[in-house]
Formats: C-alpha cells, sequence, structure tokens
C-alpha cells in the first residue's frame, strides 16, 4: 500500500495477498455501500435458497406435499425419501412412502460416480503432467505444431467428436462399462494439457539443472523432483477435472444406460421419466438432488479456498 | 524420451479428438442411419440442412437462450464481481457463489423444475399468494427459453464473477487512489477505469462463456426435452435427437460441422471486437 494518502500515525500491516478494499472511507457505512452490501446479501440468498428448498423438500413426507408446498419447513420432517431412494427399503415400503416401487438405488449410483470421477480425475492429470512438461521443457521435432494441433481441440464443442466416439465405442463393446465410459477423458483433455504446460513453463529451471548435474535422467527427474513440487497445480487441476466428471450427463447417458453403470446425473433423468403419475415423485427426486449435490459441497467447504483462489489463473490464462 | 512422456495424450487426442474430427467430417457426405455403412452422397446433407426450417428454428431458440443467457450473466457478474471488488475480500462469500456451478446441471434442473412448478412450486405459490396467476414457466412457449436461460444464469453467475473478481484484482491500486484524489464517484470509476481495464479478461470470459452457453443440452433435456411444441429445441439437442432417435448420423455430424463453423466464426469477431489481445495494463 502506498503510504500517500494515509494518515500519519496509522500502523498498517503489510497487506494479505489479495489488497484490502481501497477508499479512505474505511469501515463507514455510506448509502453507496449500505445498497451493495444489500446487493451481496440478496445474491447469497439467491444463491442458497434453492438448495434450501431442495433440503427440505427431501425431509417431507410425500403425503404432505400439497399441504407444505408454501411452508418453509416440513410440518412432519422424515429421513424416509433418503431411505427409499438410497434402496434400504423394500418395493412395498416404498410405494407407501410414494415411490413408484420401481429398483432406486442411489447408493449405487453415486458410487458408479465415484469411480466414474476418480479414474478420469487421476488418470487424466497423471497423463496431461507427463505431456505438459513435455511441451514445457523437451525438445523435440515439431513440437509447436503438435501443441498447437492439441490445443485447437479446445475450440471444438463436444457434440462435434461425441457422435463418432459413441459409434467406436460401441464398435469396441464397450458399451455399458466403465472404461467405455471414461475412455475419451482418461488420457487428455486439451484444457488439462494446456493449463500443466502454462505452470511449468513458469517454474524456475534451477532445480531440475541441479538434479540433472547430479545424473538423474529425465524420467527421473519428472517424477521425484517436478511432481512433488506441482503438488499445488495438480490437486487444483484434479479438483476441476473432478467436478466437471461429476457434473457430466450426455456422454454417461449413451455409454452408461445399463444400471450397473449407472452415474448420479444419468440416474436423476431416468428417475424422473420413471415418476409413476402425472405428477413427478418430488420428495424422492429432492433427495436423490440432494445426494447429487452432496459430494461437491463437501468438498467446496473443505477444498474451497483452493478452489476459489485457482480460478484466479484457470479461467484466464 | 520426449515420446514417453507425451504418448499417452498423444495417443488419447489421436483416438478421440483426430480420429473422430475426420470421420465425423466424412459422415456429414454420407447418408449414414448407425445400422448400415455410410454411404457417399456429396453435399445433399448440407444442402438439407440449409433447407431445413427445423434446423434454423433450432438456431433461432438457441440464439435467443445465448443472447439471454450470457447477457444477463455477464451484466449480473460485472456488478457482483464490482461490489465484492470494491467492499469485501471474504473467501465465504466467493465458495458460497461459486457452488451452484459444482452442481450437476441436472441437479439445477431438477430443482428450478420443481421451485418453478406450476401446480405445487414455490415461486408459483408466492405468485399466487399475491392474487396473480400461476405462471407455467416450462409450459408455455414463450417462457421455456427465457427461463432455462435465467436457471443457468443462475448456475453460471457466480462462476463468472469470480474470474472478473480475478481480473480486477490485476488493475493497480494506485489508479484507483489516482482516480478518489480526483474526486471521482463509484460509478465513474468503474465505467472510466475497472470496465477499460478489465477489457481482456472481459473477452476472454465472454468467449468461454458464449462457446459453454451454444452447448446447452442438459437443462433442456432434463426439463421441457425441446418442447413445448419445440420452442426450446436448441441445435444440441436437435443434434442429439437425429443421431439418437432418428438414427440420421450423416445429418447430425453436418449440423455439428456447422455449429463448429458458426462458433469458430463468432469467437473471431468478438475477439476483434474486443481487441482482445491489447491490454492497456502496461
Amino acid at each position: 500500500m502506498t503510504t500517500t494518502a494515509l494518515p500519519p500515525v496509522q500502523l498498517e500491516p503489510a497487506p494479505a495477498e489479495p489488497p484490502r478494499p481501497p477508499r479512505g472511507s474505511g469501515r463507514r457505512l455510506t448509502p453507496a455501500r449500505l445498497i451493495g452490501w444489500t446487493i451481496l446479501v440478496f445474491a447469497l440468498v439467491a444463491t442458497l435458497f434453492p438448495f434450501y428448498w431442495m433440503v427440505k423438500s427431501a425431509l417431507t413426507p410425500a403425503a404432505d406435499i400439497i399441504g407444505d408446498a408454501g411452508n418453509l419447513w416440513p410440518t412432519n420432517p422424515t429421513m424416509v425419501n433418503f431411505a427409499r431412494v438410497l434402496g434400504l427399503l423394500s418395493a412395498e415400503e416404498t410405494r407407501a412412502a410414494g415411490g413408484s416401487g420401481a429398483s432406486i438405488n442411489f447408493a449405487l449410483y453415486v458410487w458408479n460416480s465415484i469411480v466414474y470421477c476418480a479414474l478420469i480425475g487421476f488418470f487424466q492429470t497423471l497423463f496431461c503432467a507427463m505431456g505438459g512438461y513435455a511441451f514445457a521443457r523437451l525438445r523435440f521435432r515439431g513440437r509447436e505444431f503438435l501443441f498447437g494441433l492439441l490445443i485447437a481441440a479446445l475450440m471444438v464443442p463436444g457434440i462435434f467428436t461425441l457422435l463418432p466416439n459413441f459409434v467406436l465405442v460401441r464398435d469396441l463393446g464397450l458399451l455399458n462399462t466403465v472404461w467405455g465410459m471414461v475412455a475419451p477423458s482418461l488420457l487428455m483433455t486439451p484444457f488439462a494439457l494446456f493449463f500443466l504446460r502454462q505452470f511449468f513453463l513458469n517454474i524456475p529451471r534451477d532445480v531440475e539443472e541441479a538434479a540433472m548435474i547430479d545424473g538423474a535422467g529425465k524420467i527421473r527427474i519428472f517424477w521425484r523432483v517436478v511432481l512433488p513440487m506441482s503438488q499445488g497445480p495438480l490437486i487444483t487441476i484434479g479438483l476441476i477435472t473432478v467436478v466437471w466428471a461429476w457434473k457430466d450427463y450426455l456422454w454417461p447417458l449413451l455409454i452408461g444406460r445399463d444400471e450397473s453403470v449407472r452415474t448420479v446425473t444419468v440416474a436423476l433423468g431416468v428417475y424422473l421419466q420413471q415418476s409413476p403419475n402425472t405428477q413427478p415423485d418430488w420428495t424422492g427426486l429432492m433427495a436423490a438432488s440432494t445426494l447429487s449435490v452432496i459430494p461437491v459441497a463437501l468438498l467446496l467447504v473443505f477444498l474451497g479456498r483452493r478452489i476459489v483462489e485457482s480460478l484466479n489463473f484457470t479461467g484466464i490464462k | 524420451m520426449a515420446l514417453f512422456f507425451i504418448a499417452p495424450v498423444l495417443i488419447g487426442f489421436g483416438i478421440f479428438y483426430l480420429y473422430p474430427a475426420i470421420r465425423g467430417f466424412w459422415w456429414s457426405l454420407t447418408d449414414y442411419s448407425l445400422l448400415a455403412e455410410p454411404e457417399f452422397i456429396g453435399l445433399e446433407n448440407y444442402a438439407n440442412v440449409l433447407q431445413d426450417p427445423e434446423f434454423w428454428n433450432s438456431m433461432a431458440v438457441t440464439f435467443a437462450y445465448v443472447l439471454i443467457n450470457v447477457g444477463s450473466q455477464t451484466i449480473i457478474a460485472l456488478v457482483l464481481a464490482a461490489l465484492m471488488h470494491r467492499l469485501t475480500r471474504s473467501v465465504v462469500l466467493r465458495t458460497t457463489l461459486l457452488l451452484p456451478w459444482l452442481v450437476p446441471n441436472v441437479t439445477v434442473a431438477l430443482i428450478w423444475l420443481w421451485l418453478l412448478d406450476t401446480n405445487l412450486g414455490f415461486i408459483n405459490k408466492v405468485i399466487e399468494s399475491m392474487g396473480l396467476d400461476a405462471v407455467g414457466f416450462f409450459t408455455n412457449p414463450s417462457f421455456t427459453i427465457p427461463t432455462i436461460s435465467l436457471i443457468n444464469t443462475w448456475a453460471y453467475v457466480g462462476y463468472t464473477a469470480l474470474l472478473f473478481y480475478a481480473g480486477m484484482l490485476q488493475i493497480p491500486q494506485d489508479t484507483y487512489e489516482a482516480a478518489a484524489i480526483d474526486g471521482a464517484g463509484e460509478f465513474r470509476t468503474f465505467f472510466r477505469i475497472t470496465l477499460p481495464l478489465l477489457r481482456p479478461i472481459l473477452a476472454l470470459v465472454l468467449v468461454v462463456s458464449l462457446i459453454g452457453s451454444f452447448q446447452i443440452f442438459d437443462t433442456i433435456a432434463v426439463t421441457t426435452k425441446g418442447g413445448p411444441v419445440n420452442a426450446s429445441r436448441v441445435i444440441y439437442y436437435y443434434i442429439y435427437q437425429q443421431a439418437f432417435t432418428y438414427f440420421d448420423m450423416g445429418y447430425a455430424a453436418t449440423m455439428a460441422i456447422l455449429l463448429v463453423l458458426i462458433l469458430g466464426v463468432l469467437t473471431f469477431i468478438q475477439l476483434r471486437l474486443l481487441r482482445a489481445s491489447e491490454s492497456q495494463i502496461a
């Protein structure tokens, strides 16, 4: 912070990474600041209310769905909707609680999604780190051309490659298998490759050079020196990859319709269509929706700061 | 040696990006029903697509969606980012605003389908309690696209705001101090300093939002399935239908290629207009 406009005796601590909001007016609540804060609080409420309503509806017994439609809290809160979407109740009990009696097992679907995300998150990050390192540090013929080609894929909408990829996976006999579902994202995405290359370009070469003088080979340097040094960005890109995989819908819908590999998003779509009458089974749907939100909400609680701060460069560089 | 490092990436790119791109292009020149082998028919698919009123309708629907979605999202995100920039560094606030972005589009669609339900949805309960008639957000053809656009604005505005906010943090503090000394008010400061200096980031975020917005599918697939009467059948959904409902892969591939071209042209124009490469921060 420059000293120009500051009162002489003020002892300010060194500014933390993001500098404090400027303006000499300080903490005083001017009308402009009041309006600003009102808008921010409104945004906060508008962000959270739909989630609140989801949970509230999930805790409402199906029989009360009409009576409680305008109430902010269920008259008779219950966990039965969670029990039935997790497949813990018999078909009869499920029907009694407002379901269609069709088999529904969100415990399995959540597990399938976790497997799907974990495989993609781990392998894609690993392979893109290797590739990114090569494109940043190793010299080989055609490097710039190849990198340009790979990055051009960033601009291509997914549906263009999705149609042939579906046919490819089908012809390989991998429909309704985990490997068919993860295959296109397992080895690379242009985004992860680009992100990690940018990062490797910016780390100092000294450490690698020191290791090289000690006689370590490229592969050894990569494993022993570069990867441990890059934990932060690796976790960040891994997290982003996992979140995107968690949100995937169209591809798992095409490849993984079978219940044994069905992910949460696909299962939610199926569930909506299975609804017994004209009115969807809202309480069950909201319980299932809550299950699809909990993992990412936990991620945000524990790693929120890292995710938020990673946006400083992911979206932009 | 380098081959060891790039082999996985190259194989992945070759099999799942390059090969399908070439194959997709080839299909666009064929009559291919998924069941029989592709049969070369020249440019017939292109001629048919360009004369297909359903195609043009889906493009119009998509443009309407993109316009409302990207427009509202960008403006609201700019306001939120500017407010955060001037008022608070709260990580809790930023984390909360990001939550909808982490949630699957399918879940977002379901939550809002329920909140906006004509009979029992909370929003319609509120509307009715004000003595008005319930609104068919998903059943009235003139409301479906605005409704779905704004739902996705809700889902992505926090993320967009954080990108703008990150950009604003890069603007040197002394610019603001100088403006304050000159007695410039908040609005003037925003329009004269923040906005112009944010331009490169604004341009990139706009391009990314636009490309993403054109690919709207999940929300439509869950809520309206393109209805009522194709009022919300966006281009992605139409391609999906041609490919997997009517099994006309050649036709679907042709539309996918046209979409690639349209996005390419739009991106180019946008970057030109906003002159993204020229940063005014020295």
